[in-house]
């Protein structure tokens, strides 16, 4: 085991980016921007029932400034897609954005004058959840795609 | 039930009221757009329709007078419902506003001032009530460009689906 047994008992050797991005993954603080039914899906995902806990991220900021993960739950119309923008460039870097719901990616059924085609016309997006609503399930696993996004993220080398 | 409502409204009004009827028990009647504040003064002051339920425009494009406003009323005291409706040519598109008469119309009726471009003559505030100030045109009107979009923001790429 070459270092570690040299240092004894207590020691392990990783990488700084490794180990960085570990404890980021873990500990994934949420800004849920929710502005429709969408929202229901996300409070049972983090009730105890699905318990996204589980997943370290069980901790809501309601500040963009302290989130790093923002989940854009429900549709977007074209009214408050400033408030979003301003929200999402609040946030600190680095951060990540999942789309939650079929209205929030592409607008939904709701083709109109109102309604904004899909969050990701005005942010980036990371993760795209389908569904109407999304089931608990895949928003767990969503927040697995985001887990291993974040373990490639490049600490080192910013973008 | 509120037929008894109707045919009061036809024996004081006369002329005025230009058709009646009770489709889906639904009592209906529709007055001339002169008329339209005394005969909602006169529901409300001697029929006892307290509440204005909704109002709302619609829009039947081909036909003329292109625009109607429709008004539902209820009367709690009595357990009566009746709606009337008044046709508004897009000439003119303009009709004396119920604020006077129920003060809850004020914002059913900058809603439709704004999704069908009805003025409301008399309303005391007719500011934008749900869409951006910036937006131009008359959303709900049939001639409405289907895929007519008015973003706010500059958009990264094209809204195609």
């Amino acid at each position: 085991m070459g270092l570690e047994a040299a240092f004894g008992e207590g020691y392990i050797t990783s990488k700084v980016e490794f180990f960085i991005n570990w404890a980021r993954k873990y500990s994934l603080f949420q800004y849920p921007f929710i502005t429709a039914c969408c929202g229901m899906e996300y409070m049972s995902t983090m009730c105890a029932h699905y318990d996204i806990a589980r997943f370290g991220a069980e901790f809501t900021r309601f500040t963009p400034r302290q989130a790093d993960l923002l989940l854009v739950v429900g549709t977007i119309n074209h009214k408050v897609a400033p408030v979003l923008r301003k929200v999402y460039e609040q946030m600190t870097e680095p951060k990540w954005v999942v789309s939650f719901g079929a209205c929030a990616s592409t607008g939904g059924f709701y083709d109109n004058y109102a309604v904004l085609q899909g969050i990701d016309k005005i942010i980036p997006v990371d993760i795209y959840i389908p569904g109407c609503p999304p089931r608990p399930e895949m928003v767990l696993d969503a927040f697995l795609k985001i887990q291993d996004q974040v373990q490639k993220y490049r600490v080192l080398e910013q973008k | 039930m509120s037929q008894a409502v109707l045919d009061q409204l036809k024996g004081r009004f006369g002329e005025a009221v230009l058709e009646t009827h009770n489709r889906f028990g639904n009592e209906t009647a529709l007055v001339k757009k002169e008329s339209l504040l005394a005969v909602l003064k006169f529901l409300k002051e001697e029929c006892g329709f307290e509440m204005l339920m909704d109002l709302c425009g619609v829009d039947h494009l081909p036909e003329t007078p292109r625009f109607e406003v429709v008004y539902h009323l209820k009367s709690f005291s009595r357990g009566y419902r009746v709606r009337i409706k008044v046709r508004i040519a897009e000439e003119d598109p303009v009709v004396d506003s119920a604020v006077s008469v129920w003060k809850g119309a004020n914002w059913y009726e900058r809603e439709c001032r704004e999704f069908y471009g009805i003025k409301f003559k008399g309303h005391p505030d007719l500011r934008p009530l749900l869409l951006y100030p910036e937006f131009e045109g008359y959303p709900l009107r049939k001639d409405y460009p289907h895929k007519k979009r008015q973003p706010r923001l500059p958009l990264l790429k094209p809204e195609t689906r």
